[in-house]
């Protein structure tokens, strides 16, 4: 065999791994959207159907009278977007201080603010429950958010990204000692801007698919978010999976469009831990 | 963290930044200090100690969560695992040891820590090289990879929620299509998650799907970091291929992997929404009663509510998630391969 000919054969056998793979990873994906708008039918035949014989897009206005999935998608922006902007505003704070400003123990404080990174938050869930239930904040926004306003990852982050800052600018802040607020909300901010996005994509990110906390500290589906009411779908006896594809469809779309048109910009926020 | 999967991805992302903090430099803001010292006129020092002052104020927010969420429960962890509890989940008197004595010689604990290494090493090894596998291949300059690539992320877009949803889904017994496959090619159903010889498997089926697509794009940031000249010298060297790829990519691509391999375990270890969804409490036979789920299990599930016992799983798993940290800081700095 000549060495064109062994290096087509190659490149046939790559691109031959690369789709099957390819079909195996998107597979779950179709299947999702398409089943979403599937009819009955198309779902419980033998063998089920790949290709939705019609467009039935009842199946979305059934799954929102199954469950209160309009309000479960509004508590989930509005929990999601709290817990970003609290993480995006402590950690500016925190990451100021710690590089911008004169402080005692500053290094046992940032050491501090390490150590929490190494807790899994599973391994302490149990006394946060009661914290929040003996509070009598079961079921309201504050038990689902309180945990998460501030971020260590964040202030790190962002205090990684202040070091980088000329001397000349860091200096500016001590000339004029009253001005802190007015130099981090004018100058240090805008230069962040890439930092501070990556970390509002990030917070986002985990605030929206949270779902051991909020299992625990709800129960009344109206205060439950996205996760939890579209897995609730699938509990029910009567499970019906032309709704539970709907309720998956409908809450996977955000992430998925910002998955597909806005990769560049998670890779960069979601792997600047891990790449040097 | 996104993990709790979300992203679970969730709180254990948020060590990819612990590596970079040891060698990150942190003399600057001290240096900054002392010029600032150094300045010496009474307005100055007035300014420095109102300053002082700020950097307290500004800290306090976070300071105030991690002492009540992080700080405070990690105490109290220990105290609830050592006193016993009413059937409302309030703790009683004083138990010491005896949750810790019962769990270590209850062999259904040990089976837990069993399920909880092979669920963990099955999610684990398969993401890993298998993400190493497609990132490879995608390296062969053939076209289209864009479009491979942004197919292999689309995964990441799923929370482990959904995504176990749509799993339970596929494997439903009576209608999901893994089945009507099987009846198509003449081979009898199979009990996904209904077997107790299938049930982990299936889970962890869902688990590695989820996990691919952070693990590709955290492969392909590091293989685009590699410098072009580099490989260019190894082609020139004569290494294509395989060895190409053994003995230039991997090496250079070993801090991506350790960083994943450390994360995919810790996040596997935290893997709770799957196993709630696919099976409740801990599926036929407990075959998929993990740690964490043992936690949820003993504390919550079904109207239990013996927290005590929970909460001394939960301080096992705390030590575990911490021996993986420290291994994370001690060898990363040592043992990786570093350009």
């Amino acid at each position: 065999m000549s060495a064109l000919v062994k290096d087509r054969v190659a490149k046939v056998l790559v691109y031959l791994v690369l789709i099957i793979a390819a079909l195996a990873v998107v597979f779950p994906v179709y299947y999702a959207l398409a089943g979403s708008i599937m009819p009955t039918r198309d779902l419980i035949k033998a063998p089920p159907a790949l290709v939705p014989s019609g467009i039935h897009p009842g199946n979305f206005a059934d799954v929102f009278h199954a469950i209160p999935l309009g309000r479960q998608y509004l508590n989930s922006v509005v929990v999601a977007g709290i817990i970003t902007a609290a993480q995006v505003l402590t950690s500016l704070l925190a990451a100021y201080a710690f590089v911008f400003l004169p402080m005692k123990w500053r290094k046992a404080v940032f050491g501090l603010f390490l150590a929490t990174l190494m807790i899994p938050w599973e391994a302490i869930i149990i006394p946060n429950y009661k914290t929040i239930s003996n509070a009598h904040l079961a079921n309201t926004y504050f038990a689902l958010v309180l945990p998460f306003l501030a971020s260590a990852f964040g202030t790190f982050m962002l205090r990684q990204s202040f070091l980088q800052f000329p001397m000349e600018l860091r200096d500016a802040a001590k000339i004029d000692g009253s001005g802190h607020l007015r130099f981090l909300w004018r100058i240090v901010v805008p230069v962040s801007r890439p930092t501070i996005a990556a970390i509002a994509v990030y917070s986002f990110l985990s605030a929206w698919n949270q779902y051991f906390w909020p299992l625990l500290v709800t129960d009344d589906p109206k205060m439950q978010t996205l996760q939890l009411g579209m897995s609730q779908l699938n509990n029910s006896e009567s499970a019906d999976p032309r709704l539970i594809l709907a309720g998956v469809a409908c809450s996977v779309l955000p992430t998925l469009l910002l998955v597909v048109f806005g990769q560049k910009f998670i890779v960069k926020g979601l792997t600047s831990g891990a790449v040097k | 963290m996104l993990s709790s999967n979300g992203l679970s991805i969730q709180v254990l992302d948020q060590r990819g930044g612990v590596l970079t903090a040891l060698d990150g430099a942190s003399h600057d803001a001290d240096a900054t200090l002392a010029t600032a010292r150094g300045g010496g006129t009474r307005r100055r020092s007035a300014l420095l100690s109102r300053d002082h002052g700020l950097a307290w104020l500004f800290l306090l927010p976070s300071l105030a969560i991690f002492a009540i969420f992080i700080l405070y429960p990690l105490v109290q962890s220990f105290v609830l695992s050592t006193h016993g509890s009413d059937i409302f989940g309030n703790s009683s008197r004083f138990v010491g040891l005896k949750h810790f004595r019962e769990m270590f010689s209850d062999s259904g604990f040990y089976k837990i820590l069993e399920t909880t290494a092979m669920f963990t090493v099955m999610t684990v090894i398969p993401g890993v090289l298998g993400a190493l596998a497609l990132v490879l291949l995608m390296e062969s300059r053939i076209r289209g990879i864009r479009i491979f690539r942004s197919a292999f992320a689309l995964p990441f877009a799923f929370s482990a929620a959904s995504a176990s949803v749509i799993f339970a889904v596929i494997y439903n017994p009576a209608v999901g299509i893994a089945n009507g496959m099987l009846a198509h090619f003449g081979s009898k159903p199979v009990g996904w998650l209904t077997d107790p010889k299938w049930v982990l498997l299936s889970v962890v089926v869902v688990q590695v799907w989820m996990t691919l697509g952070y693990n590709v794009l955290v492969l392909s940031a590091g293989v685009a970091a590699i410098p072009g000249d580099i490989i260019e010298a190894a082609r020139l060297d004569g290494a294509t291929g395989w060895r190409l790829h053994r003995s230039v990519m991997v090496p250079l691509l070993s801090p991506q992997l350790f960083f994943l391999t450390v994360v995919s375990t810790i996040n596997s270890l935290q893997a709770f929404a799957s196993i709630r969804i696919l099976a409740p409490e801990g599926g036929p036979g407990g075959k998929a009663m993990t740690l964490v789920y043992a936690i949820y299990n003993k504390g919550f599930e079904n109207g239990n509510s013996d927290l005590g016992t929970a909460s001394a799983y939960a301080i096992v798993l705390l030590f575990i998630v911490l021996v993986l940290t420290a291994i994370q800081f001690g060898v990363l700095e040592r043992k990786v391969f570093y350009r």
